[in-house]
């Protein structure tokens, strides 16, 4: 065990590498040289040169690679160049509010297409499995756009049940008050990928041997259902719920946005629109980071949860 | 007989498929139609009045609460008991107004209705279809090209190619997709078709590769490939002309499945003002458009985008479904 967890650390290190690299050739090469955006478009030679002495782009590559390398190690990005704000405090205040909506999401999104699944799974072919079916198709065809758009309009400009967006000061109102619309909205979006998903997970676990073996024994429909299959199909489910939490971090950038919400999505599209190019540097590179790990918790937690599995 | 003829029977059994292939190479004769110029042409011509509903909602809808508007902007001007020394000049240039609108006759209501300058929402919408699937295939066949190449370098070779690949395949999906796409938008900072086909090509092969790597893996110790190789075929002639027929019903289904992946990223890149730029139209600039819209009442562009997107998607998906079923060689 701890000679796999070694192992897989290990194996971080190239792969950290590359993103890094990677990260360093599209913004210090391709990106292009950032005095002239900086300097705005009235600025003499000397301002430019400047402000590239104080970037440190003046510096050949290997030189800049390594102090890119050095502010990833000591988390110092410096400051956002568009608001002059440090790097590490963006990223400190703009967590919160992300996982106030992401946390009730995943756990929501996760029950409910859990649920359409297995119950698609269980009728599959009949009148149950095929309205789903269909139903998920059709919500898949919609751009996430239309949802929040239609939702927002609807729901809380119209109806007013929710306010339009806005964002507080106490944990609770946060949560109650203006989470709720940009959860419905975000379970609304994920229900349909993530219910055919799981729908062929159920599908897998039931045509195996151990549940005919059950009905055999003259056990009840529903202990073979909830007992047997949902357990073995939880598996899976759950790995690909810890699977999503880094992407949905830095991809609920359109929820954030729309409904003003201050996380790190709505920084990462303000950053690009201001082609603040520390604070994306920085938010790629730590969520790929993330995703390593989670992958990595991942599948130790496949373990824990489901002894046949051999880590390798 | 066979397997692509095996398969086309197999297809052609699938009502729901054939449908959806239907509906798919109607939206293709629609592109090309746009892209001849038969269709769509005037996009960009104030074709009627601005924001004019559409033609089955009724004229009365918006042209009766702008009519009442400008009688109580009129009411108002006589109440103020000052004489207006500009009112006679005023009257005149508003006569005149009147008459050039008239005389240009513009429509009070148009299919799908109007947008802000008065653009038709039923030619915008068929020019963003253009925009939309044009970018969403070119992007899928560039990324579905270099997935394949990579993937069947990888498989055929292994070793160090192997792992170089397979190195380069964990440092692109250990970055979120979205944030990858838009850190690419970010750095290359200029909009366009060929831009948006660029990012999402150069950053959706991941998939792609590591399916083809699986189906060289297995494909490369088959009898058929020795047999090639004992015939002295090149290397290259045994993955591209002996191996790649045996893989590609997997490609053809990829590049099937990112066509509706990449429509979709397009959509948001554009909405997001990252995509093509401002003298084309797609789905995603009519959605932002629209966005704004709907709080006048407007609804009709929201409708039309999303309806041809549905539409597309749907048909396409299902499309790509009936294509794996009939493809599969474990059905034959």
């Amino acid at each position: 065990m701890l000679a796999y967890l070694i192992r897989r650390l290990w194996q971080f290190v190239p792969t950290l590498l590359g993103v890094v690299l990677l990260v360093f050739i599209l913004f210090n090469w391709i990106g292009g040289d950032p005095a002239y955006l900086l300097a705005g478009k009235i600025a003499n030679p000397e301002q430019i040169a400047n402000i590239r002495r104080q970037l440190g782009v003046d510096q050949p590559y290997y030189v800049q690679l390594w102090l890119f390398i050095e502010q990833i190690a000591t988390g110092d990005f410096g400051a956002s160049w568009a608001t002059n704000e440090k790097v590490s405090a963006i990223f400190a205040t703009r967590l919160g509010p992300s996982l106030t909506v992401l946390v009730p999401l995943l756990l929501i999104s996760t029950l409910v297409s859990m649920g359409a699944a297995m119950l698609a799974a269980y009728k599959r072919a009949a009148w149950p499995d095929r309205a789903i079916m269909i139903g998920c198709t059709l919500g898949q065809s919609v751009s996430i756009l239309v949802y929040i758009i239609v939702f927002q309009y609807v729901l809380a400009y119209q109806l007013g049940w929710f306010p339009v967006q806005g964002w507080g000061s106490s944990l609770a109102e946060n949560l109650f008050r203006y989470s709720a619309l940009p959860v419905i909205v975000g379970v609304m979006v994920s229900l349909a990928p993530d219910t055919r998903l799981y729908r062929s997970f159920f599908l897998d676990e039931i045509n195996q041997d151990y549940v005919r073996t059950a009905r055999a024994k003259g056990m009840s429909e529903p202990r073979v259902m909830w007992i047997h299959v949902l357990r073995n199909a939880a598996i899976p489910i759950v790995t690909n719920v810890m699977m999503q939490l880094p992407g949905l971090l830095a991809g609920a950038f359109l929820i954030e946005r729309f409904f003003s919400i201050p996380g790190i999505g709505r920084e990462v599209i303000l950053a690009v629109e201001r082609s603040d190019f520390p604070v994306i540097k920085a938010v790629t590179v730590y969520v790929a980071i993330a995703t390593m790990v989670v992958n990595l918790a991942a599948d130790l937690l496949y373990k824990a949860i489901d002894p046949r599995v051999q880590l390798k | 007989m066979n397997p692509w003829s095996l398969a086309w029977t197999r297809f052609r059994r699938d009502r729901v498929g054939l449908g959806s292939f239907l509906i798919v190479l109607l939206y293709l004769a629609l592109v090309a139609g746009a892209g001849a110029g038969l269709i769509a042409r005037g996009w960009e011509k104030e074709a009627g009045v601005s924001y004019a509903p559409p033609s089955f909602v009724g004229r009365d809808f918006k042209a009766e609460t702008s009519a009442n508007k400008n009688a109580e902007r009129q009411g108002a001007h006589e109440d103020s008991g000052i004489v207006d020394p500009l009112a006679e000049d005023l009257a005149e240039a508003r006569r005149s107004l009147s008459g050039a609108s008239a005389a240009e006759a513009k429509a009070v209501t148009l299919p799908f209705g109007a947008d802000k300058w008065g653009r038709d929402v039923l030619q915008k919408t068929i020019k963003g279809t253009q925009t939309s699937l044009l970018v969403g295939f070119a992007a899928a066949l560039l990324a579905v090209f270099i997935g394949t190449s990579l993937g069947a370098f990888a498989g055929y070779f292994g070793g160090p190619a192997d792992d170089f690949l397979n190195w380069l395949y964990n440092v692109f999906t250990s970055i979120p997709y979205l944030l990858l796409i838009l850190a690419v938008a970010a750095v290359l900072g200029q909009k366009g078709s060929l831009t948006v086909v660029l990012i999402l090509g150069l950053t959706g092969w991941t998939g792609i590769f590591r399916l083809i790597r699986a189906e060289y893996l297995k494909h490369r110790v088959r009898e058929y490939v020795q047999a090639a190789d004992a015939i002295g075929a090149s290397h290259l002639r045994r993955m591209f002309v002996h191996i790649l027929p045996n893989a590609s019903h997997v490609v053809l289904v990829q590049l099937s499945l990112h066509v509706v992946l990449f429509i979709k990223s397009e959509v948001v890149l554009s909405f997001l003002g990252f995509g093509v730029g401002v003298d084309t139209v797609s789905w995603g600039s009519m959605l932002a458009e629209a966005q704004s819209e709907l709080l006048l009442g407007n609804w009709w562009q929201l409708a039309s985008a999303t309806a041809a997107m549905a539409l597309l998607v749907t048909a396409f998906s299902l499309f790509t479904d009936a294509l794996r079923d009939a493809l599969d060689p474990r059905l034959k």
